[in-house]
């Protein structure tokens, strides 16, 4: 990356567009089918936008997750459901809930801004290069994979536990309507 | 030494990356432009042969009349359907049904790009790589974008405004999600023995502890009937069963847009076999030798080693032809309860089993060269027997020639005489 600084920034700045267009043309249309066809667009930025951060890891999981697998999904239950067509379901806020959207949208924006300038945040971040050289040493499924399973384990396997909780969860109710409609 | 004379010195060394950028970005445009072209003639290539073969299978000529034996029964196909009429149905969602053909056929052709397809070239300039991008997650990569694949279908099918459409779109997305659990389970062994996601490893590890269609048998067969399923193959051709809805997902299309849809399943098949080719057939690898694997690279062993990916390659190619005129169809519950109910919980185990022969093959010390392969070989055909033979009982690999038990032929034959009776004598 840095020895092609214009290469770079082109690319970020290319990919950042996109993804903030994709993001407001998701959250206009009408038509869920459009709408998640440029939510698939936006997390496919963001993923462009991981790999530049030296983490494509993350940037293979984001499309592989999100973009491969959710939205699939998405878009099968609108399809099953004939939800295609913009209808009168498609928005159910009021004017109150999208001005109070809005507002925090703006407050976040605030918040990155005032990060971003500040000099008193040098903690957070890490030393230039230190992401790309932790891809050399260990690999890029090793750099996650490594703290994941020896540092935050425990979390991790909470974590499981609460999507297993889920998924049991999806099943009973599944189970339960049957056995009424059966009634 | 000074680091400008220590780069001079890298860049004279043909066994070593170019650190230029110029040389490097004109051997990966080159490359680029020799992966596209094969992809576009291959599957131009492949219409044909798969009338051929299917002629062939079914005691036929197959095309003869264009060229020489039929052989350019691809081009005037392609001139075909760039001058037919192009029609768009009333209704439709006119950008969704334009984007479609496309966004089916380019996650085909970008997956191409991490597949290694030869051992290095060296050149005056420094080593060529023979892969367009050997990224760090390549394997991973590949499962991503393969996942792509289905949008181009589903929008299609939702897009065209017809019923049947709508179905084969519903259907390609069900399968695909199921199969693609599948998929990247299969593969997890041959990450766990190659002990990286780069294909560049996967291929490297397999040319010294043995390819992995004999250290992992059994994750093969999963993965070749996930990535049939994923290509919408026969057996697997449930989003397009022109029995029952037309023509699938592409009903509506004509001219160059279905035309697209084709190619890129053809695209996939290629992406598939190259797939399976380099996780479990070694890649480019010679087998037997290690001649290949290791410097001093020069230009004849490259040849010869894109020369064993191709063999590797055409096969499967021809394996998924063969299949396509031999198998029927599976009904859409065979299919479903194939890929949750037998080849998830399938490869879930194999992925246990594999890791404990590691931990205990690595306890007893056995180094990994030809008496890993070994073991593993041994521990794979007691496997593939007992889920052939014992557990399957001929219900998925031989339904034709299979033993019936006694009850279930009563059941079948009860059915059966319950069919051809009149609803007054069952009384119904």
């Amino acid at each position: 990356m840095e020895h092609y600084p214009l290469f770079y920034t082109f690319h970020f700045y290319l990919f950042g567009l996109v993804a903030v267009a994709s993001a407001i043309l998701f959250v206009t249309r009408r038509s869920p089918v459009s709408a998640a066809m440029w939510l698939v667009s936006t997390m496919f930025s963001l993923a462009a936008l991981y790999v530049m951060l030296d983490a494509p890891f993350i940037g293979v999981i984001q499309v592989l997750v999100y973009a491969g697998a959710i939205m699939v999904v998405f878009l099968f239950v609108i399809m099953l459901l004939n939800l295609g067509q913009a209808s009168e379901i498609a928005d159910v806020r009021s004017q109150g809930w999208r001005l109070a959207a809005g507002l925090v949208g703006l407050a976040l924006l605030a918040e990155i801004f005032a990060l971003t300038r500040s000099s008193s945040v040098s903690g957070l971040t890490l030393a230039p290069g230190t992401a790309a050289r932790a891809v050399n040493d260990a690999g890029a499924v090793g750099m996650v994979a490594g703290p994941l399973f020896t540092t935050y384990l425990l979390p991790f396997e909470i974590t499981s536990v609460l999507l297993l909780a889920a998924i049991v969860g999806s099943v009973m109710i599944g189970k339960q309507r049957r056995a009424a409609d059966a009634r | 030494m000074s680091l400008p004379a220590l780069t001079l010195l890298q860049a004279a060394n043909p066994q070593l990356p170019p650190v230029h950028f110029w040389p490097w970005l004109i051997f990966s445009l080159i490359k680029l432009l020799l992966v596209f072209t094969f992809y576009m003639v291959s599957a131009a290539l492949l219409t044909l042969a798969e009338r051929k073969i299917s002629a062939w299978i079914q005691d036929r000529h197959g095309p003869n009349r264009v060229g020489p034996g039929g052989l350019m029964q691809p081009l005037a196909d392609g001139l075909k359907n760039f001058v037919k009429e192009e029609t768009f149905p009333n209704f439709t969602n006119r950008a969704l049904f334009i984007i479609a053909p496309m966004l089916s056929f380019m996650p085909a052709l970008i997956t191409g790009a991490v597949i290694p397809f030869g051992a290095p070239w060296p050149t005056r300039w420094g080593r060529v790589d023979l892969v367009l991008a050997d990224l760090p997650v390549g394997f991973l990569y590949i499962l991503a974008i393969a996942s792509l694949g289905v949008y181009g279908i589903v929008l299609a099918g939702w897009s065209s405004n017809n019923k049947y459409a709508l179905l084969g779109g519903l259907r390609s997305s069900a399968q695909m999600i199921s199969y693609e659990i599948a998929m990247g389970m299969s593969t997890i062994p041959v990450v766990m023995l190659a002990g990286n996601v780069t294909l560049g490893a996967i291929v490297l590890s397999q040319a010294h502890q043995g390819w992995n269609i004999v250290t992992l048998t059994l994750a093969f067969f999963i993965f070749m009937v996930a990535a049939f399923a994923e290509t919408n193959r026969v057996p697997f051709d449930l989003p397009e069963a022109e029995a029952e809805l037309v023509a699938g997902y592409h009903s509506e299309y004509s001219a160059m847009k279905f035309s697209f849809f084709f190619i890129a399943e053809y695209a996939n098949m290629v992406t598939a076999s190259a797939l399976m080719t380099t996780l479990f057939l070694g890649g480019w690898d010679i087998p037997f030798t290690l001649w290949d694997n290791v410097a001093p690279f020069a230009w004849y062993k490259s040849v010869l080693t894109l020369l064993a990916f191709f063999i590797k390659l055409s096969f499967f190619l021809f394996l998924y032809m063969w299949i396509r005129w031999t198998l029927p169809r599976f009904r859409y519950d065979q299919l479903m309860s194939l890929g949750w109910k037998v080849l998830l919980p399938m490869s879930l185990a194999y992925i246990m089993v594999i890791a404990g022969a590691m931990l205990g093959l690595n306890a007893l010390g056995v180094p990994r060269d030809w008496r890993f392969a070994l073991s593993m070989l041994a521990l794979n055909v007691v496997i593939v027997v007992l889920v052939f033979w014992v557990l399957d009982r001929g219900r998925i690999v031989s339904p034709a020639s299979s033993r019936i038990g006694a009850r279930e032929l009563e059941r079948l034959r009860t059915m059966a005489h319950r069919s051809t009776l009149t609803p007054r004598e069952t009384g119904d």
